[in-house]
């Protein structure tokens, strides 16, 4: 019985093997095939990628966008969702910049996905590079993800009116970690000093784990992570969440720690800190792709969303499970651009301010 | 403790199996190759191999990618030392006796020193995982930003004054290198520097394309103007040279030993294998009776900087597995397999999660010993490259190089930037400018200075903060040392006494 199982497995591998290998030796051949792809595009039923997928990642390696990336690559392997394989490529350079101004210069290429953060909008207003998101051809909108209010254990805030008192008492001398510098951390922390009246020192850091490890040593005063990067501090008890800066409170029962789960935790907003802030974990495709080639995107992507995995991810990370597609997710897209230009305008952090 | 011990057999028990046995070569196998071409990287080479794992259980998963993992840490060693390009960070200061020993037709030796040494530095690390993780990941907590940066510093001072060159002019060279750091991105502000509105430098300066072009383009240029003569063609290529070479490592106890704390303290805190394995170079070359042929293929020079490379690679590992954070880009990508292994990363991972813990720690200890025999039985095959003519190898070292350089981040104009940095690398060679300082600062320069400003921020800009407890005075202290000991050591010699010498 364990042998066959173990000969099935080893079959698997082999199999799993093959693949890789195959995908490797594609990879190195991707550009000539990119000028067979010009004569080999006939009419067909439905459009299917022809060669391996590259999946951009706007940010560094062990991240949020790069976690849930890796997940997915992991997915539509595991459950073989696509006959052609994802490659995931980290271009983080100049805040993402690299990885977006990639994207857009690869027009018409439909063998290539972007997965987003803040940074889509962030990264040009804050920098000045040539990039909009309206280079871009949105394909879905996978998940939202929210930010916790975090403080080390040991201290003895108990809520997020006590710890915006301490705070204030302290004079400006509080320590607020987050990852970079005019990106979304620091934009919710220059919200919270606008609606509290406290001051705070910003240090940021290279990204979220560092700020978590940070906090943990007690080299920082406070964080504003998201779920999934400090869960794990916040299970072996070192962390503890404040508040969450959303309209209400998460939707996940599941016991954490201390007998409390994610939906336990308040908005901050009924704490008296009314600042609301959630992040894009979505899809984009650059320029000058068919309809066609971008449902193909939105199908793969709700197969990903079926799977067992995905829904573990969710659970794990406290993510918004909001899934949008089409016009719909070009308007938020949008809405939300406006609002992250107008919140960077109030705190001086445009390039050209 | 007792029954952590229990765990850890348990553990073995599972690692033992034939499957994972199996397993265990193929990764090594897969590993070293991954090593062996500069610019793929442990990161990379794992991220790519990752898929191919989650057919499997969660433990031979984990044991399959920590000997990719363990392969490409050896890997590294060896174009480091036949054609001193290395792959890695951490072989940098491999090449400085290791590459002079191949070119003396001692490649065998310094091969077989090298594996051993990594071997020797890993095992040491997990024998340290093994008794007192728990306690040692308490002390990875204590570095904030100013304590990483008297880390940084003290790596930095341990390299002035310690080149056969000048003091000046590794200082220059390494500001070279700091100016190049800077390129791209400021992390603290947000601001584009240096970058002349030029798209493609957004990203920086990569370490990667720096060293394949510096070390590895700049020697195929001096190799050709030598002449196309390829030395180190009469290595000997049998297995006897590792005997040989094993009678004479144990002469450098000291060292290793030194080494191997210089490693784990290096990987826990976590500054990484880097640092780890300069500062080894740097302080042994310091200690040794025969620190003044350091660089012309000391067998010391290449114990030295591997022991403490693996040791603290492998020490890295552990803020991985007791608090959930990635010490390394590997380790970031093995965490994210976890995930889709139904595993939950972080410091109850100890607790909930035993069979597989104790399965990778014992996988670590099973993982070096196959890595140490593959390699090994390697060794004459490797040594053997170099009996091949200049003339047929170069093409292929210099087609090798970029695809390296692409692969880092399939980009075309990192290759351009690759041949850029060769001509500068044989510039500076011609000149007897040290190369090696200019790559230390390319490393860890933007590090260093990020955690400065980190700090200064937290204190509202008073330099106090780089004395404000026992931890990051003493580091300052040392590192102050680090840097005048050439000053030092002469007015000690000056004030003692002179001996009946004149």
């Amino acid at each position: 019985m364990d042998r066959q199982k173990t000969k099935n497995v080893q079959l698997r591998e082999k199999n799993a093997m093959t693949r890789t290998i195959s995908s490797l030796s594609l990879t190195a051949v991707a550009a000539a095939s990119a000028l067979c792809l010009l004569t080999s595009a006939p009419a067909q039923a439905a459009w299917e990628p022809t060669r391996p997928v590259e999946f951009i990642i706007p940010a560094g390696t062990g991240g949020g966008a790069d976690q849930m990336a890796r997940t997915i690559q992991g997915i539509i392997t595991k459950h073989n969702l696509m006959k052609q394989p994802m490659v995931v490529i980290n271009k983080s350079g100049g805040a993402g910049g690299e990885g977006f101004l990639d994207v857009k210069n690869a027009s018409g290429n439909p063998h290539k996905i972007v997965i987003t953060l803040s940074n889509l909008f962030t990264t040009p207003l804050a920098t000045g590079i040539p990039f909009n998101w309206k280079d871009l051809t949105p394909v879905a909108m996978l998940a939202l993800d929210e930010f916790v209010l975090w403080v080390n254990a040991e201290k003895p805030y108990k809520t997020a009116t006590e710890y915006v008192e301490a705070a204030k008492a302290a004079n400006g001398a509080f320590k607020m970690g987050g990852t970079g510098s005019k990106q979304e951390d620091q934009i919710v922390t220059e919200a919270i000093q606008k609606s509290s009246g406290a001051k705070f020192i910003y240090i940021p850091q290279r990204g979220g784990g560092a700020v978590a490890v940070q906090l943990v040593g007690n080299h920082i005063d406070s964080s504003v992570n998201n779920p999934i990067e400090a869960v794990a501090q916040w299970r072996g008890g070192a962390l503890r969440p404040l508040c969450v800066f959303d309209s209400k409170p998460l939707p996940y029962a599941d016991k954490i720690a201390d007998g409390k789960s994610w939906g336990d935790i308040p908005t901050c907003k009924s704490q008296g800190l009314d600042v609301e802030y959630l992040m894009l974990r979505g899809i984009f495709m650059p320029k000058g792709v068919t309809q066609e080639q971008v449902d193909f995107y939105i199908d793969l992507f709700k197969k990903v969303r079926e799977t067992p995995e995905w829904k573990t991810l969710m659970n794990e990370g406290a993510f918004n499970t909001t899934f949008m597609t089409g016009a719909e997710y070009a308007k938020w897209v949008e809405n939300e651009e406006k609002r992250h230009a107008d919140l960077m305008k109030d705190a001086g952090f445009l390039a050209n301010q | 403790m007792f029954e952590d011990i229990g765990n850890l057999f348990q553990g073995f028990s599972v690692a033992l199996q034939p499957f994972n046995i199996g397993v265990m070569f193929l990764g090594i196998i897969l590993g070293v190759i991954i090593g062996v071409l500069p610019g793929l990287g442990g990161a990379n080479g794992v991220a790519i191999l990752l898929p191919l794992t989650f057919s499997m259980s969660p433990t031979s998963a984990i044991i399959m990618l920590s000997c990719i993992y363990w392969g490409a840490l050896f890997g590294g060693a060896i174009t480091s030392i036949l054609f001193n390009i290395p792959g890695e960070p951490w072989s940098v200061a491999t090449t400085f006796d290791g590459h002079p020993m191949a070119q003396k037709g001692k490649a065998g030796e310094a091969l077989t020193a090298a594996f051993t040494s990594s071997f020797v530095g890993a095992l040491f690390a997990v024998i340290m995982i093994t008794l007192v993780a728990p306690l040692v990941a308490k002390f990875a907590l204590k570095f904030g930003p100013a304590e990483q940066f008297s880390v940084y510093f003290l790596a930095f001072c341990s390299f002035v004054g310690m080149s056969k060159e000048p003091p000046f002019k590794t200082v220059a060279s390494m500001f070279i290198g700091f100016a190049l750091a800077a390129v791209g991105l400021d992390t603290m502000t947000g601001q584009l520097r240096l970058t002349f509105g030029f798209e493609p430098l957004l990203g920086g300066f990569d370490f990667l394309i720096a060293v394949i072009g510096l070390f590895g383009i700049g020697e195929i240029l001096l190799t050709i103007e030598e002449g196309l003569a390829f030395k180190g063609g009469k290595a000997r290529i049998n297995l006897k040279v590792v005997i040989q070479t094993w009678k004479e490592l144990p002469k450098y106890w000291v060292t290793s030993l030194r080494s191997c704390l210089i490693g784990v303290w290096m990987g826990i805190s976590p500054a990484g294998a880097t640092p780890a394995s300069f500062m080894s170079y740097g302080i042994a070359k310091r200690t040794s009776k025969t620190g003044h042929k350091f660089g012309t293929g000391e067998i010391e020079g290449v114990v030295a900087p591997e022991t403490a490379a693996h040791a603290a690679g492998t020490a890295a590992l552990l803020p991985m597995l007791a608090l959930g954070v990635p010490g390394s880009p590997t380790a970031a990508v093995l965490l994210g397999g976890l995930l889709i292994w139904g595993l939950q990363p972080g410091p109850l991972l100890f607790v909930e999660q035993k069979e597989f813990v104790w399965g990778l720690i014992a996988s670590m200890y099973l993982g070096n010993v196959v890595g140490l025999i593959v390699v090994l039985t390697c060794v004459p095959l490797f040594a053997a490259i170099l009996r091949i003519p200049f003339s047929i190898i170069a093409p292929v070292i210099l087609v090798i190089c970029a695809i390296g350089a692409y692969t880092v981040h399939n980009s075309v104009f990192d290759v351009v930037m690759m041949l850029v940095f060769g001509v500068l690398g044989y510039i500076l060679k011609k000149t007897n400018y040290p190369l090696a300082p200019l790559v230390l600062a390319i490393v860890l320069g933007d590090k260093a200075e990020e955690n400065f400003r980190q700090s200064l921020l937290a204190s509202q800009g008073g330099l106090s903060i780089f004395w404000s407890n026992g931890l990051v005075s003493t580091i300052m202290a040392l590192g102050l040392i680090a840097l005048f000991w050439p000053l030092i050591g002469a007015a000690w010699s000056r004030l003692r006494p002179a001996p009946a010498s004149a």
